[in-house]
């Protein structure tokens, strides 16, 4: 189980490699990777930056793995979250499983996503000319969390 | 007199114009309740931004309630809903 909140850019390859290695039983490999996203309706935003909550962030995310090995026969799971300065196009996030079946990896790794949307302090603001915005959380996400409850 | 340390991100951060602060509680104990009351009679700001359904609210890292008790040492984080991913 590995977790990590960094600035640097990140090897998706080296995390599939990593996941792949693990032990003979694996069958199935889930990884998914979040880009942020050209900037909406609105063409004055530079840049977007990434907050977090030092130590409380890292625990939140472990604390998923755990929670996701126990509702899957997970073998293994990555999850690794960048802050700082990101442009689009630039890789945000990557969250990737392993287990013996697809059905675990798939339902693990979009319920790791979930949840982090929801549950993991970070938070996202819009550099613009005119005064930086903080972003509001989306309705939309918190529902789609609460599939999982 | 019990010490804590608070702090403050993002949106909220900026309102109060605050991360961080070591503030003495009245008591030994109380709750997440009672220290927001506390800290909402330093003004409007303060009632303002930390009165809205929206803040969230970590004791030493973790999710709180508004029951949740603190004392001596605790790390409270204030916060508006996470918007990460």
């Amino acid at each position: 189980m590995s977790v990590s909140v960094q600035t640097e850019d990140f090897d998706v390859p080296a995390f599939y490699e990593a996941l792949k290695a693990d032990a003979p039983q694996i069958g199935a490999i889930v990884t998914f990777t979040g880009l942020v996203r050209e900037f909406n309706d609105d063409t004055s935003v530079e840049a977007l930056f990434l907050e977090h909550y030092p130590g409380m962030t890292e625990q939140v995310l472990e604390g998923l793995i755990d929670e996701a090995a126990k509702r899957w026969p997970i073998i293994n799971a990555t999850i690794v979250h960048r802050v700082g300065e990101l442009r689009p196009s630039d890789q945000i996030v990557f969250v990737g499983v392993n287990s013996a079946h697809r059905d675990a990896a798939f339902a693990a790794a979009e319920y790791l996503m979930d949840i982090l949307k929801t549950k993991a302090p970070f938070w996202k603001r819009e550099q613009r000319p005119e005064g930086d915005k903080w972003l509001d959380a989306k309705a939309s996400d918190e529902k789609r969390a609460t599939r999982w409850h | 007199m019990s010490t804590i340390k608070i702090l403050y991100f993002a949106k909220l951060r900026d309102q109060l114009d605050c991360a961080e602060e070591a503030f003495e509680l009245a008591t030994e104990n109380c709750s997440v309740a009672e220290l927001k009351q506390a800290l909402a009679e330093r003004g409007e700001s303060w009632q303002n931004a930390l009165n809205g359904a929206q803040v969230l609210v970590a004791v030493n890292q973790v999710m709180a309630t508004a029951d949740t008790q603190i004392s001596a040492n605790d790390e409270v984080g204030f916060f508006p809903p996470v918007t990460g991913g």
